[in-house]
């Protein structure tokens, strides 16, 4: 436990020292300034209160799947299941819905638990039966898609209903920024809670998981249920980010596509270290918000759409590789000499 | 620890980067488009260099910024679809999927089969997008009713699922079974099913081609609707007289490198040169409706959008509401005659078009197969019409399609067949 502290310890000093450029959630949030200026001298009307809100419109699903992809991150594993899973739930839901007003509760509550399901089939997979999480969530991606191909035939049918569209495209109407969207409002709310789960026991186990698995579960931490939780937390992320998407723009038969790499590149561009135990969830919404303004940069310089996916594999390798940049450095004297320690056996 | 780290970020990338060719945009993304394109290949033969194909003024005329994409523009070809549109079509009004424009029939004599209960053999492309499932629901429905006669006994069938050697590989395995009476093919791409086609002509089997072309015409009949140029046309030529000279048109496209979404699209800027319209640009969507409410709210934040252009219908809708809820007028808008589309168009009331693309090709080729095995003949390349849907026969579209599904296609010819309309409602 003491080793826990004490390295958790080690890591607050190290982000602290580099805040802004150890590649940290402060470097993400200078990145985001960075490029909000550069929008400001191309186009100034982004910054008008009705195009914020649209902005908050189009990046929250994106901030969800980010908090979701950073629980499973950093404890250690990889959720490449999340895009595919956004595209079924979306299809799964106008199927089911079909139009009708009054199935959309039950459909919004057999969503949810359809996401925690492929969560935990997941979590589970990967800890009990000890499948690596990329094979596990590649296979679940696979699945997914190719399920929904099976169940609509290779195109989705039915409609959502109007009251399920209106948590992405609705509002409430206001003075000034014209609509308060309603995405912004269930944004807000999923923020605080993930910011106060990771300060809870859950969250600093969670941590102390991806940093160091036998550690962690020497400490009395059950590794295998943090991490199948982590899963179902980030499937259940997925199926809000579903309906927010699903109501932005409803029913397309590419719903979803990619969403599991955006997702990624938000939380590692946040600072987020893949293969786990560094980094916060407030950087893995700052990846997120960082990411969507440098596609609306990439719009307003009228670059091709085509070229965001170019743009998101050298993000991810330049995060990574910078992340690597940093842990490679030796530890800096003032840290706790058992944290050394323990990064140095980990070395070996 | 750490090397294991390192080695997992390392697998990580990998990872992402096969699960962004598996499922990003640029390959799935392109099925929509590719589906729906088809027809440029029939005229690969004549494909010229455009400088020969003789520029007119309405090229110079045009803003020269938007001519970039000239390699996928042959005047001729451009030209000789327009006048298609105007050609009244041989054949059955009232069965378009059996007219044909300015036919040039072909014998079909050697192939004719004494008896009934041919095998009728197709190697389909895929079924991933709404056009391909409407269209192949159409063409399994057409088959039964010859099954009933007793032309057709048995139908076999291999999906390749966009994947070009899955599709060479089946139709190597219907020439070497060698019991196929007849061989529809409706390629997945054009330059690389070539071989294969000619493949199975050589078999000495009947072969029909539909939807895409392939660089060969050693086929019995090449089947498919007029064509990209006309497609773009009617969507660019409905906005250039509905807007006034100087409004502002946004052109949205599925993706880049697809034939005949680049005719499309060439056409308009054909037209849109030509014109007084401004256009603002284009924008590649991939056909998600989140990216293209996106891009056009994101339009409307910089100034007024007053036309909307788009290559194929799949998120017309998402577009409209951009409008909606940023609180803008409604666009002058040329969609798709995808259902979704049209409802709202109706709903709203919009000034809008539906060119279509047309889906009842997919019955024909089954026409085709039987005509050949009667000994009748057949035309050679087989052009069918495609004549968009205006307001004034919207309504009568929407009716007859009242309890489809929003993803279907209004010109999907096939009500009178038997399972309508179950079969294409429970998809």
């Amino acid at each position: 436990m003491t080793n826990v502290t004490l390295t958790r310890r080690g890591d607050q000093a190290r982000t602290a020292a580099g805040r802004l450029f150890g590649g940290g959630s402060g470097t993400v949030f200078a990145l985001l300034l960075l490029i909000c200026v550069v929008i400001s001298f191309v186009n100034v009307t982004f910054f008008e209160p009705p195009s914020l809100m649209a902005f908050a419109k189009t990046v929250a699903p994106l901030v969800l799947l980010a908090i979701g992809q950073y629980f499973v991150i950093v404890s250690g594993e990889l959720d490449l299941s999340v895009g595919s899973l956004v595209g079924a739930q979306v299809v799964i839901a106008a199927r089911l819905i079909d139009g009708e007003e009054s199935r959309t509760i039950p459909v919004l509550l057999l969503m949810i638990a359809f996401g925690a399901l492929v969560g935990l089939i997941n979590g589970l997979i990967t800890t009990l039966l000890k499948v690596q999480s990329l094979i596990t969530t590649l296979g679940m991606m696979l699945v997914l898609f190719g399920a929904v191909r099976l169940w609509t035939g290779g195109a989705p049918t039915g409609a959502l209903s109007e009251a399920f569209r209106q948590p992405g495209r609705g509002g409430i109407d206001l003075p000034v920024v014209r609509q308060l969207p309603w995405a912004l409002v269930i944004l807000v709310v999923f923020v605080v809670a993930a910011i106060a789960l990771m300060r809870s026991s859950y969250g600093k186990t969670l941590i102390a998981t991806g940093d160091n698995e036998r550690a962690a579960a020497y400490s009395g931490a059950r590794v295998w249920q943090v991490r199948t939780t982590a899963f179902v937390l980030s499937s259940v992320m997925a199926t809000f980010a579903a309906v927010l998407i699903g109501g932005f723009a409803g029913v397309t038969a590419q719903v979803g596509q990619g969403l599991e790499f955006s997702a990624i590149t938000a939380v590692v561009l946040g600072g987020v270290v893949l293969g786990g135990g560094r980094g916060t969830v407030i950087g893995a919404m700052g990846g997120a918000l960082t990411l969507q303004a440098l596609f609306t940069l990439f719009n307003q310089l009228a670059l091709p759409s085509t070229i965001r996916p170019a743009a998101q594999g050298v993000i991810i390798i330049a995060a990574v590789a910078y992340a690597a940049r940093e842990r490679s450095r030796p530890v800096a004297s003032t840290e706790p000499a058992l944290s050394r320690d323990s990064e140095s056996r980990s070395t070996t | 620890m750490r090397k294991s780290r390192v080695l997992l970020a390392g697998a990580a990338a990998v990872a992402l980067a096969l699960s962004a060719c598996s499922t990003d945009d640029p390959d799935d993304a392109a099925d929509p488009g590719d589906d729906v394109a088809a027809e440029a290949d029939a005229d690969a033969g004549d494909d010229e260099p455009d400088d020969d194909a003789g520029d007119g003024d309405a090229d110079d005329a045009g803003d020269d910024d938007q001519r970039e994409d000239d390699d996928w523009f042959v005047r001729a070809d451009y030209e000789r679809q327009l006048a298609q549109r105007d050609i009244e079509p041989e054949g059955p009004a009232d069965q378009p999927w059996l007219q044909a424009i300015d036919p040039d029939w072909t014998d079909t004599s050697e192939f004719a089969a004494e008896t009934g209960d041919n095998t009728l053999c197709f190697s389909n492309a895929s079924v991933s997008n709404p056009w391909r499932v409407t269209g192949w629901i159409t063409m399994q429905q057409q088959v039964e009713v010859y099954q009933d006669s007793g032309d057709i006994g048995e139908f076999r069938v291999s999906d390749a699922a966009d994947d070009d050697n899955q599709q060479i590989s089946d139709i190597q395995t219907f020439i070497d079974a060698g019991d196929c009476d007849a061989l529809i093919i409706s390629p997945s791409t054009t330059a690389t099913l070539t071989p294969a086609v000619q493949a199975a002509c050589d078999s000495g089997v009947p072969v029909i081609v539909f939807d895409r072309g392939v660089n060969t015409d050693c086929m019995v009949t090449f089947i498919h609707p007029i064509g990209g140029y006309a497609y773009g046309a009617d969507a660019a030529e409905f906005l250039v007289d509905n807007l006034e000279p100087g409004a502002s048109v946004l052109a949205l496209r599925i993706l880049p490198g697809v034939d005949v979404l680049e005719h499309r699209w060439a056409a308009a800027q054909e037209i849109f040169g030509a014109s007084e319209l401004n256009v603002l640009g284009f924008e590649f969507t991939g056909g998600d409706g989140a990216q293209i409410k996106d891009q056009v709210t994101q339009y409307l934040q910089r100034g007024n959008v007053d036309g909307i252009w788009m290559d194929a219908g799949d998120g017309s809708v998402a577009a409209i509401e951009a409008f909606e809820d940023t609180g803008n007028d409604y666009p002058v808008i040329a969609g798709e005659d995808e259902l979704s589309f049209m409802r709202k168009w109706q709903e709203t009331g919009l000034t809008a078009v539906a060119p279509v693309y047309s889906n009842f090709q997919w019955r024909t080729p089954v026409e085709a197969a039987v005509k050949i095995w009667n000994g009748e003949e057949v035309p050679s390349e087989w052009v069918l019409p495609q004549e968009p849907i205006t307001e004034a026969d919207r309504d009568e579209f929407l009716d007859r399609n009242a309890d489809m599904p929003s993803l279907h296609y209004a010109k999907f010819g096939g009500e009178d067949l038997p399972g309508f309309p179950d079969v294409w409602q429970d998809r």
